[in-house]
């Protein structure tokens, strides 16, 4: 039998080690893995390693998937420390991809007369508007009908993934794709820049690393900021103490759902160009890991993602290579969630075991 | 309070069996030592009180007789035979009941399925509702502890919920019963019905742990005292052998003086009127509601609120707290409508403490400084356009109201949470008594209108002293008092009738949403205000008005 104890307090080593124990406990779980896959445990991992961090190519690889990532884990972020539980990132995602194409478009091969400098902005405030518009209704909801956000938020993602399907296949479908269910192209003006040349990294990583730092500062600097946390903490103190709880939650709701909309905008602008309906292998729930891995902080929200898009994008590699299947990523990035949260645990519990 | 008859059977002095024994208990957390070589013994059919101040080890020490916590060093024997460590139910199954300061019941289930709870076989297809039903308004009535079966618990206030923490305890059988500060929102009368219960436990044998930092009460209930301090037991005597002095003095480790009753100066201007005001029950049924409220509450006069909780107390520290609307009357603010807005209402120089300081006092993940300018945040003091927060105003602040009130923790930066009950409380006095500096002047009187940031005006205190020791105590009430003679007005409403007394230069009293009228203290004697708090028409059960 075990039992938990609240610990007195928690010392900095255990801080420290926490995450060192969460990453051993996570190679040692997918060495078994490998292992049985048949394949040589140190090699694998070598080759993983260097799939996704070992050349300035992998590098490139890796900052690319890192880009939605770190948006839609900041969407997780935002939400979830107002303890408002939006699962649907990956609708919001979908919807801000839509909404920036519908404005920056090449409409029946022409698109809107506009100048960019007025256009792009245009197009990433219509991305925001669509996901914040997704989240709105569940946040609204919840707060004044006691609606389970988590469904609602969750199922708003099939009937968002349903309607761009109808949409790809009508209104926004590019005529010119040979039958294949996509949109219409973006302007080649509204296209973002390429961060390194010959690669596919773009300049969306600027954006996404700046509002982390916005979130970070708006979580640390702000009375918003402030009512976040309060009210996902204690949401009866909150209102005790004068925040205005349903402004709040309005507040996040929008927040969130733009942050997840962006995520969609800026793939469509620096990645696809167009929408199809596999353009995201699941950002917006890999978000939510991304969100829990890095504690709900915002700046590690970009370490987490850069390392679960560069365990993505390593796992292709070696996978090529030594002929393990690439869930090995998805096993390491469950694994290394498991890891963090239970060596949280562990730093604010000690584990007692009795006869 | 008059003691006119001994209460207790006397018992059989060291003769009778030894029920429990609890040797060398030590218990640490981190570098604290809760419970440091602790050893004692209870006999059958007898009444052993617990004594010490928060923080001395008593819940802790309890805690691990009744296998919520290990014990580092030391074992227990129930009856003879050993106590596994660590095992609620073993402790439930050898006869130890315990009934929790912080309670331990499920807010969404009835008070019936709170006490069946655990009692029944999971894989008994029908629970036995009827019987159990039965059975529990029998122990209910038996005890003169009333409840409603199908209440759900959340409805419930402090008061009743304890209620049925006891009954849970009775309903299964305890022959230990472990009682954390079992009398703190009882009436008097219900305090004597329970010491009658007491009465009858023991003399069938039962024994019973009666754990306070009420001397006259432990003095009045108790065949022998122990008493913790710091975690050591310091002393372990006979009641009888024993004066109120020398607990004091074993309890704290020096001698406290009790706060003063000094009267009201200077009464002024009716501050906060509230005109036939009713309120909405609570959500999910309760009974705690406002009916035709009318109070008057005068600047430089403590008004207190008497009554069993549950009776309306909730509904109007919520009204004046601005997190509860009134649906018929009219409540004015200094010649306005009183604002339905805690931000406003901290505006308009209202100080609140509320009942629950965990739940609704504090964030307690937050750190202490953010809660400490938490109800202030918006104000151009502490940001600016009601966006940017000002940290370094807002720290200073905070450190302020630190050293003002004397808030002892691991420092302005740690979780409000890491706070002691006392603390926390300083921590809220603070946050709603000190006034923060100007930054600049107050320019004429549209921005003085504003941004009242002088003294409160109105101060309402909900069980403001609930759970504290007797040196936490003896703070808040003088604080209050010292706001009143500064020129506030104050509302304390409590569960406790001493607290009543002490502080009240008018006391009212609660039952049933209605409030009577509020008369001068020395109007009331202590049997009338417990006649009134039990209800015109309901007479008191217990035998103890005398006269």
């Amino acid at each position: 039998m075990m039992r938990l104890e609240r610990r007195h307090e928690t010392s900095r080593t255990a801080l420290v080690l926490a995450p060192i124990g969460a990453i051993v406990f996570t190679m040692a779980i997918s060495a078994l893995l490998v292992l049985w896959a048949g394949a040589p445990v140190g090699r694998t991992y070598a080759l993983l390693l260097q799939g996704g961090f070992g050349s300035v190519f992998a590098w490139s690889e890796t900052l690319t998937r890192a880009i939605p990532l770190i948006l839609t884990g900041l969407a997780a972020t935002v939400a979830f420390k107002a303890r408002l539980f939006n699962i649907g990132a990956e609708g919001q995602l979908y919807a801000g991809a839509l909404a920036a194409v519908a404005v920056g478009g090449m409409h029946g091969g022409t698109g809107f007369e506009l100048s960019p400098w007025l256009l792009f902005p245009l197009m990433m405030l219509a991305a925001a508007i669509a996901g914040a518009l997704m989240l709105l209704g569940p946040a609204l909801m919840k707060n004044r009908l006691g609606v389970d956000e988590v469904v609602t938020t969750l199922l708003i993602n099939f009937i968002v993934l349903l309607g761009v399907s109808a949409l790809l296949d009508g209104p926004m479908k590019d005529p010119t794709a040979m039958g294949w269910p996509q949109s219409v192209s973006l302007q080649s003006d509204l296209e973002l820049g390429k961060l390194i040349a010959q690669t596919r990294v773009h300049t969306g990583l600027l954006w996404a690393v700046s509002l982390a730092v916005m979130v970070w500062a708006i979580f640390k600097y702000t009375v918003l900021g402030f009512d976040i946390r309060a009210v996902g903490a204690n949401a009866r103190a909150a209102a005790f103490a004068g925040v205005p709880v349903t402004r709040t939650v309005v507040m996040v709701a929008l927040l969130s759902g733009a942050l997840a909309g962006l995520a969609g905008a800026i793939e469509v602008a620096g990645r696809t160009s167009y929408v199809t309906l596999d353009m995201s292998p699941g950002y917006g729930y890999t978000g939510i890991v991304i969100a829990m891995l890095a504690g709900l902080h915002p700046l590690g929200v970009i370490a987490a993602a850069v390392f679960v898009a560069g365990v993505l994008v390593g796992a292709d590699t070696m996978s090529r290579a030594v002929g393990v299947p690439t869930y090995i990523a998805d096993v390491i990035v469950a694994a290394s969630l498991i890891a963090v949260q239970v060596a949280t645990l562990l730093t604010q519990y000690r584990v007692k075991l009795k006869k | 309070m008059e003691v006119t008859e001994p209460s207790l059977p006397p018992t059989e002095g060291g003769n009778a069996a030894t029920v429990l024994r609890l040797q060398g208990i030590t218990k640490r957390f981190g570098s604290l030592v809760a419970n440091d070589d602790i050893s004692l013994d209870l006999r059958a059919g007898e009444v052993l009180a617990l004594l010490g101040e928060n923080g001395a080890g008593k819940s802790t020490l309890m805690s691990i007789l009744f296998g919520h916590y290990v014990a580092d060093e030391g074992g227990i024997e129930a009856f003879g035979a050993p106590l596994p460590p660590g095992n609620p139910k073993a402790a439930l199954a050898a006869g130890v009941g315990m009934v929790h300061q912080h309670f331990t019941l499920a807010d969404n289930l009835s008070v019936l399925d709170n006490v069946l709870m655990g009692t029944e076989p999971l894989w008994r297809p029908v629970s036995r509702r009827s019987a159990a039903r039965e059975r529990l308004l029998d122990v209910a009535r038996r005890f003169g502890l009333p409840v409603q079966p199908d209440a759900l618990v959340g409805s419930l206030s402090v008061g009743e919920r304890q209620r049925v923490e006891i009954l849970k305890a009775l309903y299964r059988g305890a022959r230990i019963l472990i009682l954390d500060e079992p009398t703190a929102v009882l009436t008097p009368q219900e305090s004597e019905a329970l010491f009658a219960t007491l009465a009858q436990m023991v003399a069938q044998g039962l024994s019973v742990i009666f754990i306070s930092h009420k001397l006259d009460e432990v003095l009045r209930v108790s065949h022998r005292i122990a008493v913790l301090r710091g975690g050591k037991l310091v002393a372990e005597a006979r009641t009888a052998d024993t004066t109120q002095a020398q607990l004091a003095l074993w309890m704290v480790g020096h001698a406290v003086e009790a706060p003063q009753r000094r009267p009201a100066r200077s009464v002024g201007d009716a501050i906060c009127v509230l005109d036939h005001v009713s309120t909405a029950a609570s959500k999910g049924g309760g009974q705690d509601r406002l009916r035709e409220v009318s109070l008057t509450l005068r600047a430089g006069e403590i008004t207190a609120i008497a009554g069993v909780s549950g009776n309306g107390q909730v509904a109007l520290a919520e009204l004046l707290c601005g997190t509860r609307r009134a649906t018929s009357g009219t409540a004015q603010l200094m010649g306005r409508p009183l604002p339905p807005s805690p931000a406003r209402l901290v505006q308009r120089g209202v100080a609140r403490i509320p009942e629950d300081r965990h739940a609704v006092g504090v964030v307690g993940d937050l750190p202490v400084w953010e809660n400490a300018v938490s109800e202030r945040l918006r104000s151009p003091v502490f940001s600016r356009w009601s966006w940017i927060v000002k940290r370094a105003a807002a720290r200073l602040h905070a450190r302020r109201i630190e050293k003002a009130f004397d808030v002892r923790g691991a420092g302005l930066m740690a979780p409000a949470r890491s706070l002691s009950g006392g603390n926390m409380q300083k921590l809220i006095l603070g946050r709603a008594l000190l006034a923060p500096e100007q930054p600049e002047p107050a320019k004429g009187n549209d921005h003085d209108k504003k941004y009242p940031n002088r003294a409160p005006r109105l101060i309402v205190a909900h069980q403001p002293t609930w759970g504290l020791d007797i040196g936490a105590v003896a703070y808040v009430q003088q604080q209050l008092i010292a706001a009143r003679d500064a020129g506030a007005a104050v509302l304390v409403i409590s569960d406790d009738l001493d607290e009543v007394l002490a502080l009240g230069d008018r006391v009212a009293v609660m039952h049933g949403g209605h409030l009577g009228e509020a008369r001068p203290a020395t109007a009331w004697t202590r049997e009338a205000i417990g006649l009134a708090m039990a209800g015109a028409t309901t007479a008191p059960r217990a035998k103890g008005a005398s006269s």
